[in-house]
């Protein structure tokens, strides 16, 4: 202001500035007062946070960075270097930890099927990706592509499912689980509400039976059960027993999710749908559906990541999923001990895959909220 | 109730058997046609069984389906693995998606007869034990009325270990624990004073630490574990064979052949003429019964190992584990190992 200090300046009613709040009240040092140094004790508590909080960064920093070893030979190798974290088990085992026990001259086949997997999802997960339409067949056509790279026939080697571990094991389960339980998920939601008693009657079985029931004893029945019902000799792959068994529990829980999407919808919506005159699958396809998995969206990416999370639990049968890779790296005396690095750097991948999952299921919200307003 | 379930899970394993009696000829034409041998071991043992650097699958129970894999094809890597954890490994034999089962497995009587499964031997006599640090002063596991001790639950260690201190009218406070890597990082936390679990698993553990000198492994040992491979009832071929592989092994270092002179020792003839019948330069009476070929031995011992060979590789004292001999120590030494005679 331009004003002198000792002149009282004078307005004209209705044109007072706005004066600046008293020094101390506003900004940074405002805030700090306000929240944090209002009163002795919360002053008290303020600088033991910052003390703690100073002491565990620093230790953090100190084990995670400063102290680590990124190249050694063993573990003992790493205590001789620094005391930090031994990042060198990640390093020398990433292989495994990724791919767990794939041939290692025909890694390229995973890593084509994980490239490939981006222009097959961005069709569906994204409707203003460059030449749709087409990308879609593409989409379509990925699942059998992907079993096909991966697991060889017709021309490539045939790398059997033992070999499968680690995050690729994960991406199997969690990308196959997903992608074969939304139609079927769907499809118990409807039938779970159609007239024919009999496909309600199947459907609602279905979902009590396989919802009250923990994955990991349907895992068991897969791996050890199914083993007795079959003949000997006709067993069919391990993996393939796992795939179903975690597709058919996404589902039921996915039919919950859908279920209360088309509940959610006003009756206004299907009556109008009746009065055009439109059949049960038009109306289903073009009115009440699209509407029904837009309100379920955060009901299903729930159970997407819930699933994507519990494939973890295939480790208790035997397969190598990135726990069992650490279970079975750790077993190597020379690495033996390592466990807070290995799971460590589980959880991080686990993390970061499920951040983004929740991440696009926020932003696909947002996108489609847009005719709400 | 548990009667009626172990009776169902009986006959369902006994009609299994029968349509596997039926279906194939014999386990070793099985895998002959596969051209491969399906072996179930352990998800990651330290010494037993674990994927080194490279990923190649390393350790002392490996090396029995690898012994096993020589002899039937003269190849010790025709050989496939399947990870069975505890609770899958009987199923998975039972149920003939495997050939055998080298997984640290005890052998007990309900085992071998309830469970019908043929134990063929003992590859490692192992027995439970007591770690504790050496700053807790305890010489003896009589001394540790009142500790409080970790133990995985479900085990049949959990049950050792509470007859030992019912016996010893001891109390003690039992800590459960799931894993061995759970049970590691609570004991050096100092949740409990003593970790117990069998020795070569306290030995694996203690090389583990950073510092392996201030923990100490008790003298006591309060349970036979004897470690062997297992096939299923019903092919006695398939058996001796597996048998007999194992057998191979222990002989072979009894009689000093290693994996360097086995072929030197083959190709004369020797003094001791039981050397001559395990290598095939002399007719080992039977031997066409078992279906193997004259030099299985040869070739088990060379690309294998004898037992010795096997034992120093993955649990001596050269390892981190530094296991010693003790109880495995062949039978002129003052150890357990006594193969019976190839004659």
């Amino acid at each position: 202001m331009s004003v002198p200090a000792t002149a009282t300046p004078t307005y004209p009613p209705g044109q007072h500035p706005d004066l600046p709040p008293p020094p101390g009240t506003a900004g940074v040092i405002g805030w700090l007062r306000a929240n944090l140094f209002s009163s002795v004790f919360n002053t008290a508590l303020t600088l033991v946070s910052v003390w703690l909080i100073y002491e565990f960064v620093t230790a953090a920093i100190d084990w995670f960075v400063l102290d680590a070893v990124w190249e050694a030979g063993s573990r003992v190798d790493c205590r001789k270097q620094g005391d930090g974290a031994c990042w060198a088990v990640i390093a020398i085992r990433l292989d495994q930890f990724v791919y767990g026990f794939y041939p290692a001259d025909q890694r390229w086949r995973p890593v084509l099927t994980f490239v490939l997997l981006f222009p097959a999802l961005a069709p569906v997960l994204f409707d203003r990706t460059p030449y749709r339409s087409q990308l879609l067949w593409f989409s379509l056509a990925y699942p059998a592509l992907g079993a096909w790279l991966i697991y060889g026939g017709l021309g490539l080697p045939v790398v059997d499912t033992d070999a499968y571990g680690g995050f690729l094991l994960t991406m199997i389960l969690g990308v196959t689980g997903i992608v074969a339980s939304l139609p079927l998920g769907i499809l118990l939601a409807l039938g779970r509400q159609s007239r024919l008693l009999a496909i309600r009657v199947l459907c609602v079985t279905f979902i009590e039976v396989v919802r009250g029931v923990p994955l990991i004893t349907l895992l068991f029945i897969a791996s050890t059960m199914l083993n007795y019902f079959l003949p000997p000799g006709t067993s069919f792959d391990l993996l393939i027993r796992v795939l179903i068994m975690v597709t058919l529990f996404a589902a039921a829980y996915l039919a919950e999710a859908v279920r209360g999407g088309l509940q959610a919808l006003s009756r206004g919506q299907y009556e109008a749908a009746d009065s055009l005159g439109l059949s049960y699958w038009k109306k289903t396809w073009l009115i009440t559906l699209p509407q029904a998995l837009k309100i379920a969206i955060p009901g299903m990416v729930n159970v997407f990541i819930g699933l994507y999370k519990d494939s973890t639990l295939v480790v208790i049968i035997g397969l190598l999923d990135p726990l069992g890779v650490a279970r079975a790296v750790l077993a190597d005396a020379k690495w033996n001990g390592l466990s807070n690095e290995t799971y460590l750097f589980i959880a991080l991948f686990f993390f970061l895959s499920c951040f983004a999952m929740s991440r696009y299921s926020l932003w696909l919200e947002g996108r489609l909220s847009v005719d709400d307003r | 109730m548990k009667s009626s379930i172990r009776a169902f899970s009986v006959g369902l394993a006994a009609m299994v058997l029968l349509a596997a009696s039926l279906a194939s000829a014999g386990t070793l034409d099985d895998v002959r046609k596969r051209g491969h041998l399906i072996c179930g071991i352990n998800t990651g043992l330290v010494g037993f069984a674990a994927p080194d650097d490279k990923g190649v699958w390393k350790g002392f129970d490996v090396d029995v389906c690898r012994a096993v894999a020589a002899a039937v094809f003269g190849d010790a890597n025709k050989l496939k693995y399947k990870h069975l954890t505890g609770k899958t490994r009987f199923t998975a034999l039972r149920s003939a998606e495997i050939d055998m089962l080298s997984r640290n497995t005890t052998w007990t009587f309900s085992r071998d007869v309830d469970l019908q499964l043929t134990f063929v031997g003992v590859n490692y006599y192992d027995g439970q034990g007591f770690m504790a640090p050496k700053k807790l002063g305890v010489k003896s596991a009589k001394d540790l009325a009142g500790a409080s001790v970790c133990i995985q639950t479900g085990t049949t260690t959990e049950l050792n270990l509470a007859d030992f201190f019912r016996a010893n009218n001891m109390k003690y406070e039992p800590v459960p624990i799931e894993t061995n890597t759970e049970a590691r990082t609570n004991y050096l936390a100092g949740r409990c004073d003593v970790y117990t679990t069998d020795r070569s698993g306290l030995a694996a553990t203690r090389a583990a630490t950073d510092n392996p000198d201030a923990h100490v492994v008790l003298p006591e040992i309060i349970s036979k574990e004897p470690l062997g491979p297992l096939v299923r009832h019903g092919d006695d071929q398939w058996a001796d064979i597996v048998r007999w592989s194992l057998n191979a092994m222990i002989a072979a270092e009894e009689m000093g052949v290693t994996s360097k002179n086995v072929k030197a020792m083959a190709s004369k003839e020797n003094k001791n003429k039981e050397i001559n019948r395990l290598l095939g330069v002399e007719e080992l009476q039977g031997r066409e019964r078992l279906g193997l070929s004259k030099d299985w031995a040869v070739n088990l011992i060379a690309q294998v190992g004898n037992y010795g060979e096997v034992f120093e590789t993955h649990l001596g004292t050269k390892t981190p584990i530094g296991l010693a001999r003790g109880l495995n120590a062949q039978w002129t030494d003052g150890g357990l190992l006594y193969a019976p005679p190839f004659r």
